[in-house]
């Protein structure tokens, strides 16, 4: 796609990115069929649906996360948000008790632990974005400590838990691609639909701000309101994606990168989209690499985290932030 | 420097003793008890103010070498890189003595080390916080490789168990591989002076007479070989080497001829007191070093860059 740029309009990416991406979902939902049909479009179509959600949210919220800070390098990730995500719920396990814990309502819990989330990130960003004015660099370090002090944090509450109830718990803490829970498929179904609606009304508010805050504020968007919604949304899907996969630091920033290459364009309308569908292409075709090629001896999170640090490091050391 | 240490020296021997007293059999005047002394509790504390004194040492070294603040072995891929080398050794040589082991680690660590700080000679540093992020993300990468090859040789946990510090298990004739770390930094006391040159940097050390290359490969090597013997032996303890030299520069400034001793001591005494909170905050079970350390340190990391910046204002 690089070396026609010209010849293709945003538009006709869109729609290359999508061919490939259905071409992948059919690879992975149909390859190297063993069991009966029935079976496997049962059991591959749960874990599709996983790949997608994660995919939506991933993207969405490190881009609009990029947008709205109006930078290329730093995500909610790279911030700490997934591992403080995962502080909130251990110290839930951790006040409450396991059995308590496991006894509460499945929406209720979700709904508790994401409204502390969305109250503690929107204080951490408010202070480390809008008080402070840090140096870029400063603003990564800090996160990237404040990543470490949450999971040790965790750590050490895991390791006070008594053995035998951590034993009960551990399925609800980690969950993983292959595992969803039907309730969390609910949940995200109902918070992908709301989201893409908020987006689809206000995608252009989003481009003007990715100018910066001067310039948005000078083209008449309302900057603080949008940050405070935008910041709300971002915490929504990180806590979505990380409960349903655990928390995944760097895919989001390879994949917005990837996007804002091919798409050409700055527009949401176009970018939105398109960071999807290259998620949709990196999670479903290197699961299909991995199971049917490597044959499992690996895991997809090992190898996102290295290609993931390399190219970023490669960002930090060019420049080109 | 000296009223410092005359306040210093008194509250690590206090928290010596305390260590040796915590644990779940008191003390009494018998043979049992002198048994669980001599065999478990001062081995395992001589252990930690060895690895308090070697790794805040390592850590201040570090600093001169990459010439800046917020730097120590674990951000600067010289902790990955000494595992990367057990990791192969327990592959491919399971049955080698733990010598060859801490043998092929250290020379993992230089290596890795070596490539750390070559990375950064060829980067124009645009900013102070450039370089200890960059060895976050170095580091990250290489715990990427290690996991990778970890895990498709099923030694996943086991290599990251032994990584992490975690003094319970150590008895006597299981630490004594860290005298040789605290023998380094002994050692390195007596080149301090020539380290602190090296921290100003190629051009003013050579200017000033100093054999740079040379004082750049010993320092090297005395990091490498101080964090080899910890992987190996006990574990790493995240951050030490980076908070206990920040806090004591702020205290005596930078001279490492003055500051050293000062350092030396209150990395022990900071480790005997993250060992002691993590015996007795889940008592009677443990809690590994490592992640008392990674609350405190990061605290502490935190504080001291958004002190930096608040002068920098």
């Amino acid at each position: 796609m690089q070396t026609n740029r010209l010849l293709l309009t945003p538009k006709m990416r869109l729609l290359i990115a999508a061919a490939l991406a259905l071409l992948t979902i059919t690879l992975f939902m149909s390859f190297n069929v063993k069991a009966s049909w029935e079976f496997t479009l049962m059991f591959r179509g749960k874990k599709l649906l996983t790949f997608l959600i994660v995919a939506f949210c991933i993207s969405t919220a490190t881009l609009l996360f990029q947008s709205m800070s109006n930078n290329r390098i730093i995500t909610p990730a790279i911030m700490g948000f997934d591992a403080l995500y995962m502080l909130i719920q251990t110290s839930l396990v951790f006040t409450l008790g396991a059995i308590q814990y496991a006894a509460l309502n499945n929406y209720f819990k979700w709904a508790i632990e994401i409204s502390i989330l969305v109250v503690a990130s929107s204080f951490l960003f408010q202070w480390l974005f809008i008080k402070k004015q840090f140096n870029l660099y400063l603003l990564i370090l800090i996160g990237v400590v404040f990543g470490v002090l949450f999971r040790s944090f965790s750590s050490l509450m895991m390791r006070m838990i008594d053995p035998t109830e951590f034993g009960v718990l551990q399925d609800s803490l980690f969950a993983s691609f292959n595992a969803a829970d039907s309730y969390l498929l609910t949940i995200s179904g109902v918070v992908v639909c709301l989201i893409s609606g908020f987006i689809f009304r206000y995608h252009h508010q989003f481009d003007v701000m990715a100018l910066g805050k001067p310039i948005a504020t000078n083209l008449g968007i309302n900057h603080a309101d949008l940050t405070r919604a935008s910041i709300v949304i971002i915490t929504v899907l990180i806590g979505l994606s990380t409960s349903l996969v655990g928390p995944v630091t760097f895919f989001g920033l390879l994949v917005v990168n990837v996007a804002y290459i091919v798409c050409g364009t700055h527009l949401h309308r176009y970018l939105i989209p398109m960071s999807i569908l290259t998620a949709i292409i990196c999670l479903v075709g290197s699961d299909v690499l991995l199971q049917h090629v490597l044959h499992y001896n690996t895991k997809l999170s090992i190898i996102i985290e290295f290609i993931g640090g390399v190219f970023f490091l490669g960002l930090i050391l060019r420049k080109k932030i | 420097m000296h009223k410092y240490i005359y306040a210093a020296l008194p509250l690590v021997i206090a928290l010596a003793i305390i260590s040796l007293l915590v644990g779940n059999h008191s003390l009494q005047f018998n043979a049992e008890s002198w048994d669980i002394l001599m065999i478990s509790r001062i081995p395992r504390t001589l252990a930690l103010i060895l690895a308090g004194v070697s790794l805040s040492v390592a850590g201040v070294i570090m600093q001169q070498l990459a010439r800046n603040k917020f730097v120590e072995p674990s951000t600067t891929g010289t902790v990955e890189s000494a595992t990367f080398g057990m990791l192969m050794m327990l592959i491919f040589f399971p049955e080698a003595s733990v010598f060859y082991k801490l043998l092929v680690a250290c020379i993992s660590s230089v290596i890795g080390t070596a490539l750390f700080l070559l990375i950064l000679r060829k980067v124009p540093l645009r900013s102070g916080y450039v370089v200890p992020l960059i060895g976050i993300m170095y580091a990250g990468v290489i715990g990427a490789i290690i996991t990778f090859v970890a895990y498709r040789a099923e030694l996943l946990q086991s290599i990251w168990v032994w990584v992490q510090g975690d003094f319970s298990m150590i008895l006597r004739g299981r630490y004594e591989l860290l005298w040789l770390a605290g023998g380094l930094s002994l050692i390195a006391y007596f080149t301090a002076d020539k380290l602190t040159l090296a921290g100003l940097g190629k051009q003013v050390s050579i200017n000033l007479g100093l054999n740079y290359t040379l004082v750049f490969v010993w320092g090297l090597v005395v990091v490498s070989l101080i964090t080899g013997v910890t992987v190996v032996n006990s574990g790493v303890i995240p951050f030490l080497g980076l908070v206990v030299p920040n806090i004591i520069s702020l205290l005596v400034g930078d001279n490492l001829r003055r500051s050293l001793p000062l350092i030396a001591i209150s990395g022990a005494g900071l480790v005997l007191l993250c060992d002691i909170l993590a015996r007795v905050i889940n008592y009677p079970y443990e809690i590994p070093i490592a992640t008392v350390m990674g609350i405190i340190g990061s605290v502490i990391f935190l504080y001291l860059l958004l002190r930096e910046d608040s002068h920098a204002n």
